[in-house]
């Protein structure tokens, strides 16, 4: 299978590990992964509120440098707010006149899209392109005895999802088994991280995600498929912990990387130094 | 601002062509039936001046000074959960950003520690074409609340020694690497 890849601002600086543990998995699978040339940013949930054309020029830029390498590849995001950026650009350019005035913004960028491209997320990749089933045959560890409560997060399954339910999601579920893990189920799967409430709203974004921090923290750890998910859930741990006024304190991991550790991935491709509230104890859990 | 629980609609100023600056929605917001799905699936409605179900009635009866002076819509995190339940699917996410929107271009100031937000992403955004999260913090931090900053800077430095913050010096002159897409953009929406 051949895809090209949008890394997104997150995944090439504060998520790096996500990128290369995502990678290390796709190739382990034996896909064939093309990172995009001279990608932007893609405007995240900023643009749209500076103008409606800019919310979807700078995803259509991309876009339109996909749909000139791709060949009539997918492209793959691991970055749920760039995923909903792009899909909500490609519904927004099925309108003909929308997508000419796109066009004519990308003008001055010498570019020009169609409309073909399709985006899929990392997660759907692992769920529906590659399934419980092939991800089982690649376990050289299994994470036996680990309880691992999967978050989704809000933009990964809403609004635009094709590959998912957007109030109860379950595409981590059969990936997590066939990892070995134990499933931990619980109240906030799809709830919202609280996004850049964390920094313009401190208090309560804090609360938003102590509510999901809270509701997982039976399980020995958290399974996200979003950098600003993980940002929001692993650095802000000792500030939730003084809202909620009590510790909190569980190792959140990209779900590549738990994947990663039971396909047996050297550490350079897991990187699980790069996390606030240390992984030390999933490890721990494995080796026992 | 708290917001009385009785307005007095004779004595308000209103102006019933506020909706229809208001896209998506437009006019569909008045099918809103005030059942309140929105509000009980908001993760910010408990912090929330007037709740998602009161401020569509509020647009609904133009109560533009109202709602834009409200904190409702810098508390979206654009979870997509309202407009995911709406029984009228409306798209109620995608509207807040137009207030957002109308906002940041006619009362900034009122809302900084927010509006900050937005002009600094784009700022970062429009010169380096990917985002550098930490001239992003540091140009939002300056313009909001400096003190602020200190209560970030355990954890930043913590982010630091993880290797999860990359410093890098900022550039600040010479052509920005999305101006012409800006530019034109601007130029398409007659904003120049
Ligand atoms: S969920 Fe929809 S119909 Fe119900 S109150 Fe909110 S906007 Fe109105
Ligand atoms: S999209 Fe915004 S208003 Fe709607 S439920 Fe989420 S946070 Fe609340």
């Amino acid at each position: 299978m051949n895809y090209l890849f949008y890394p997104g601002c997150s995944m090439e600086a504060s998520a790096l590990e996500y990128k290369t543990s995502m990678l290390a998995v796709f190739q382990t699978l034996g896909a064939e992964v093309q990172e995009l040339d001279d990608w932007t940013c893609c405007g995240a949930s900023v643009a749209p509120v500076m103008s409606d054309l800019l919310g979807l020029a700078l995803p259509a830029r991309n876009l339109a440098l996909a749909e000139k390498a791709g060949d009539g590849r997918q492209m793959v995001v691991g970055c749920s707010a760039c995923y909903v950026r792009f899909q909500c650009t490609n519904a927004a350019a099925a309108d003909r006149v929308v997508l000419e005035r796109i066009n004519l913004a990308l003008e001055v960028e010498n570019l020009s899209y169609g409309g073909t491209v399709q985006v899929r997320h990392m997660l759907d990749v692992l769920a529906n392109d590659f399934g419980p089933g092939v991800i089982a045959a690649h376990v050289k560890r299994p994470l036996t005895g680990l309880k691992v409560a999967p978050y989704y997060g809000c933009q990964t399954v809403r609004p635009y999802s094709a590959f998912d339910d957007g109030q109860s999601p379950f595409s981590m579920v059969g990936i997590l088994e066939a990892l070995g893990a134990t499933v931990y189920h619980h109240l906030r799967e799809a709830h919202c991280c609280g996004t850049a409430l964390l920094t313009t709203k401190s208090d309560v974004g804090l609360r938003i995600a102590g509510e999901i921090l809270e509701a997982a923290s039976p399980a020995d750890c958290i399974a996200v498929v979003c950098p600003m998910c993980h940002m929001n859930l692993d650095s802000y741990q000792d500030k939730v912990s003084q809202v909620l006024g009590k510790p909190v304190k569980i190792p959140v991991l990209f779900l590549p990387q738990l994947i990663g550790l039971a396909f047996g991935l050297p550490d350079r491709a897991l990187q699980l130094k790069r996390h606030v509230i240390s992984a030390d104890p999933v490890l721990a859990r494995l080796a026992a | 601002m708290t917001t009385p629980d009785v307005i007095n609609l004779t004595a308000t100023k209103r102006d019933p062509t506020f909706v229809n600056r208001l896209t998506p929605a437009g006019h569909q917001l008045y099918t809103c039936i005030q059942c309140g799905t929105c509000t009980a699936s908001c993760p910010s409605a408990a912090a929330m001046d007037i709740t998602p179900r009161q401020m569509w009635r509020m647009v609904q009866l133009g109560l533009e000074d109202e709602v834009l002076h409200s904190k409702t819509m810098w508390l979206c995190s654009t979870c997509y959960q309202c407009q995911a339940r709406c029984p009228r699917g409306i798209p109620l996410t995608e509207t807040i950003a137009k207030l957002k929107q109308i906002a940041l271009q006619e009362r900034i100031e009122e809302w900084r520690e927010s509006t900050a937000f937005y002009l600094a992403f784009s700022d970062v955004m429009h010169r380096y074409g990917r985002m550098r999260e930490v001239e992003f913090m540091a140009r939002y931090f300056l313009s909001t609340n400096p003190l602020g900053a200190l209560g970030y800077a355990g954890m930043g430095l913590t982010l630091l020694r993880r290797g999860k913050l990359r410093p890098e010096l900022p550039r600040l002159r010479g052509e920005g690497r999305l101006d012409r897409l800006f530019d034109r953009v601007a130029e398409l929406e007659g904003r120049q």
